[in-house]
């Protein structure tokens, strides 16, 4: 910190403001909105976590055209374990830590549980990013056009927004599976994304609505700029905060959705699996074989868990509104700061 | 404002017929309703079958022609005639709606409740604490629930607990608690306490000290005397947990020093206390849900009489307090009641009291008291499983809005007027942070009967959600069509009620008539 702050004669206590303009002095939007970020400790650490749970998952059994380290594959059915007792040792629950030949145990067929909860993970992330894609496209699409131009388009736009939001995703899935046939991770996927866009498509409207009525419009629309053109170039770029976060959520709430899918029996099922399917398959062995119901369960937790954190902190370095009160702690060290600087002067 | 709300209806009118015709254009291609009939072997049979659902389903007219004798049907609610089809099997949709809805909101109602006073409660506290240890540990627990697959939750709590509670209370030396739950118990009330309070460090370590202590002997009482297997409150627990209230509420509505306030509450609760013996023998027989309305009814109206006649410079201030007294008296005197049907109950259902399948015992025997246990049991899981996700919501929603509150000018000014702490967040802060939370109670009842699906397919509850999944399952159109309906004109109402109580509430927000 080189700013340079003004010596106040009195040692009352700092002010709250001149605190956090020292805090962002000469930086840019993108450098704040990065350090918030950083200093939220559950989202640093849940981004950690994470990303550890991905790499684990891609590179156990591996993904495409990546090979795995791990030695069984997720539909090789295994023979001659019969108990399918999961071999992994951890502190709380024993004296060492051991992995053992199958951590997670077997399923009843016979397929390493570790295997398949690795393979869950990877499907589930593939369903919550093509969710959190499409939702994002429709939603800001249709919010900016309605807060944009207000009037009917604005009317109609909110009208079908409100017929959406009372369609069950349940029924858009059971038909779709019943059309396709099948019921992989697609047609899930594409349902969830069809009908979670409403929330996004009304919050993204109201910062059109505020937004446009604000001067840097109408200095845009005064040197000739098209209406495209305002949206995407001057209005977009100022809701992107409100967009990211909402779509963080949104991702974090599409994996219980779609657990709570597989359950009820529209979701994805055999041979597809999810960590949602994995768990509801087995939902009825809870009292013989409870590892093959708890894993795949811990790992959602752990997911959403980690996005819930990451979208609170997202939360937290966008929000201007969001103001942290400073904490004793900063404020003494920056009573110290001033008063060394009144006695240097 | 007239012409706004009648704009509104007639849009949500149409927006509820065109989603209909969505929704049945969809469910008439989510699979062949006639698929079950063409498995049956006799080619007899098959053929009646297929004609009995054919024509009961109009299947042979065109999608849009069955949209409006359907159409038809559901329109005749507006005189009276309600008709929703048959199902594939024959029969009427109408009444199962009809017991079903009333099944769903007997379950869902409780848990919006609670979850909307326990969330809203935790919300405000962690705002006023914000960055405390209890904020963080509220937090991360809040993020914990959010993060939880309801049907895993519920089963863990179905298999799990239940199953473990049910071996606890059958245990060979009668149930009783290890040394480690006391202590786990009393540690974990202490620190509760600790976090909350705010003061000197000495006040504070004082006071969980005790509440440690005290939890610590209600615990031994509890595990000693074999409470859980026939328990009651009694006359003196009652007389001390109804002061408690009494000064609670006082201390929340008034403050103590209030002396009139205090004199109402505390006449309330004697009332109840008094009242309490009598209270036996009326319950004894004939008791029915709507007497049971109607002696709360009573109480409320005598708190609210007590406050009047104590008088003094605020009348309605004491009423409020007396009203909210004899709430929490009324309700500690029932829980005693229903305490005492405990035993007879468990010992009905083979010392296995905690249910956790269907919503009441086929053929159990017994009077208002037993049956009324019978409901709760059932729902006390299922509640559960419900509230622990919208508790989470609920909480961060008035978190957020009370921080939000609490940052505004006009706090500052009637804290700088020297306003008592408690009246700046109960009158200043706590109303206005209500406002944007009534937005949410708005959209939760919408979600109230779609929403607990999940729940009732885990506990085998059979309402409105089963016969959605059911009907989807077996391909029977009129019973999904049905739930739709209902769920539509609840969401679309829902949103416009949302929209008036915010600008009722808001004197800011002003709806225009576009």
């Amino acid at each position: 910190m080189t700013t340079v702050m003004p010596s106040l004669p009195e040692q009352g206590a700092p002010d709250e403001s001149s605190l956090e303009q020292k805090e962002t002095a000469g930086l840019s939007q993108g450098q704040i909105v990065r350090r918030r970020f950083f200093r939220h400790k559950g989202a640093v650490a849940s981004l950690i976590v994470l990303a550890f749970v991905m790499i684990l998952s891609i590179s156990s059994i591996g993904w495409g055209f990546i090979p795995g380290w791990y030695k069984w594959g997720y539909n090789e059915v295994l023979r001659g374990y019969q108990t399918g007792q999961p071999t992994l040792q951890v502190w709380p629950f024993s004296s060492s830590f051991q992995w053992g030949a199958h951590p997670f145990g077997l399923d009843r067929l016979g397929i390493d549980w570790f295997a398949a909860v690795m393979r869950g993970v990877q499907q589930t992330a593939v369903v919550i990013v093509v969710m959190g894609i499409l939702s994002t496209a429709i939603g800001v699409t249709l919010g900016a056009l309605a807060g944009y131009f207000g009037g009917w388009v604005d009317s109609v736009l909110m009208r079908f927004t409100d017929l959406i939001l009372t369609l069950p995703t349940i029924l858009i899935t059971a038909v779709l599976g019943f059309v396709f046939g099948v019921r992989g991770i697609w047609p899930v996927a594409f349902a969830l994304g069809l009908l979670s866009w409403t929330g996004l498509a009304r919050l993204v409207r109201g910062e059109f609505l505020s937004l446009r009525e604000r001067e840097f419009v109408d200095a845009a629309r005064v040197a000739g700029a098209s209406n495209p053109r305002i949206i995407f170039k001057h209005i977009l770029p100022n809701t992107v905060g409100v967009i990211v976060v909402n779509v963080t959520l949104l991702m974090a709430g599409g994996i219980l959705v779609e657990a709570a899918l597989s359950f009820l029996g529209f979701g994805i099922q055999f041979p597809d699996v999810s960590l949602g399917s994995l768990i509801s398959e087995n939902a009825t062995s809870f009292n013989t074989r409870p590892w093959l119901f708890l894993w795949p369960g811990i790992f959602i937790i752990v997911i959403a868990l980690c996005i819930n954190f990451i979208g609170d902190g997202l939360r937290d370095a966008f929000d201007p509104r969001q103001k942290r009160i400073p904490k004793s702690k900063d404020l003494r060290s920056s009573r110290e700061e001033k008063s060394k600087a009144a006695e240097g002067a | 404002m007239l012409t706004f709300i009648v704009r509104r209806i007639i849009a949500s009118l149409f927006i509820v017929i065109g989603a209909s015709f969505i929704a049945f254009v969809l469910v008439a291609n989510a699979g062949d309703p006639l698929a079950r009939a063409a498995q049956s072997q006799d080619p007899t049979v098959r053929a009646q079958l297929t004609r009995s659902i054919t024509e009961s389903l109009n299947l042979d007219q065109n999608v849009v022609v069955r949209f409006f004798l359907w159409l038809k049907g559901v329109g005749g609610c507006f005189v009276g005639k309600c008709d929703f089809g048959k199902t594939i099997q024959g029969g009427d949709v109408t009444d199962n709606l009809g017991t079903y809805l009333l099944v769903s909101l007997r379950l869902v109602l409780a848990a919006t409740v609670l979850a909307l006073v326990i969330g809203v409660a935790i919300g405000i506290i962690t705002a006023i604490k914000q960055y405390s240890g209890f904020d963080y540990a509220v937090t991360f627990m809040v993020f914990l629930f959010f993060s939880l697959p309801t049907f895993w939750l519920g089963i863990i709590l179905k298999d799990l607990v239940a199953i473990k509670f049910n071996n606890f209370l059958n245990l060979p030396g009668g149930p009783t608690f290890s040394a480690t739950w006391f202590i786990i118990m009393s540690v974990f009330f202490g620190l509760l306490t600790f976090s909350i309070l705010s003061g000197t460090l000495l006040r504070k370590l004082a006071i969980s000290l005790a509440v440690a202590l005290g939890v610590f002997l209600i615990a031994f009482y509890i595990s000693e005397t074999h409470w859980l297997l026939n328990p009651s409150l009694g006359l003196p627990v009652i007389i001390v947990l109804s002061a408690l209230i009494a000064c609670g509420v006082t201390t929340l509505t008034a403050g103590l020093k209030n002396r009139r306030a205090l004199l109402s509450a505390l006449i309330t609760a004697g009332i109840g206390c008094a009242l309490w013996y009598p209270l036996q023998i009326f319950f004894h027989d004939g008791m029915s849900f709507g007497k049971l309305m109607l002696l709360l009814l009573i109480a409320l109206v005598v708190g609210i009489v007590v406050g009047i006649l104590v008088g003094g410079d605020d009348r309605s201030l004491n009423a409020r307090t007396g009203a909210f007294t004899a709430l929490g008296v009324a309700i500690i005197i029932f829980v005693d009641r229903m305490m005492r049907a405990w035993s007879t109950y468990s010992s009905l259902l083979n010392g296995r009291p905690l249910r956790t399948q269907g919503q009441v015992t086929p053929n159990l025997q017994g009077d208002f008291w037993i049956t009324t246990t019978d409901v709760l049991v059932h729902l006390f899981l299922p509640t559960i499983t419900l509230m622990v996700i919208s508790l989470a919501t609920h909480s961060r929603y008035a978190r957020a809005s009370m921080l939000e509150v609490l940052n505004q000018d006009y706090i500052r000014t009637a804290r700088a007027k020297g306003l008592t702490e408690r009246t700046v967040i109960m009158r200043h802060a706590f109303r206005n942070a209500l406002i944007p939370i009534t937005t949410i109670i708005a959209f939760d009842v919408a979600g109230l009967v779609g929403g607990a699906v999940v729940t009732e397919s885990v506990y085998q509850y059979r309402a409105m959600g089963q016969m959605f999944q059911q009907g989807l399952l077996q391909v029977d159109p009129n019973p999904v069509m049905a739930f739709f309906l209902v769920n539509a004109v609840l969401v679309v109402l829902m949103n416009l009620v949302a929209d008036l109580a915010y600008a009722a509430l808001d004197p800011r927000i002003r709806v225009t008539s576009s």
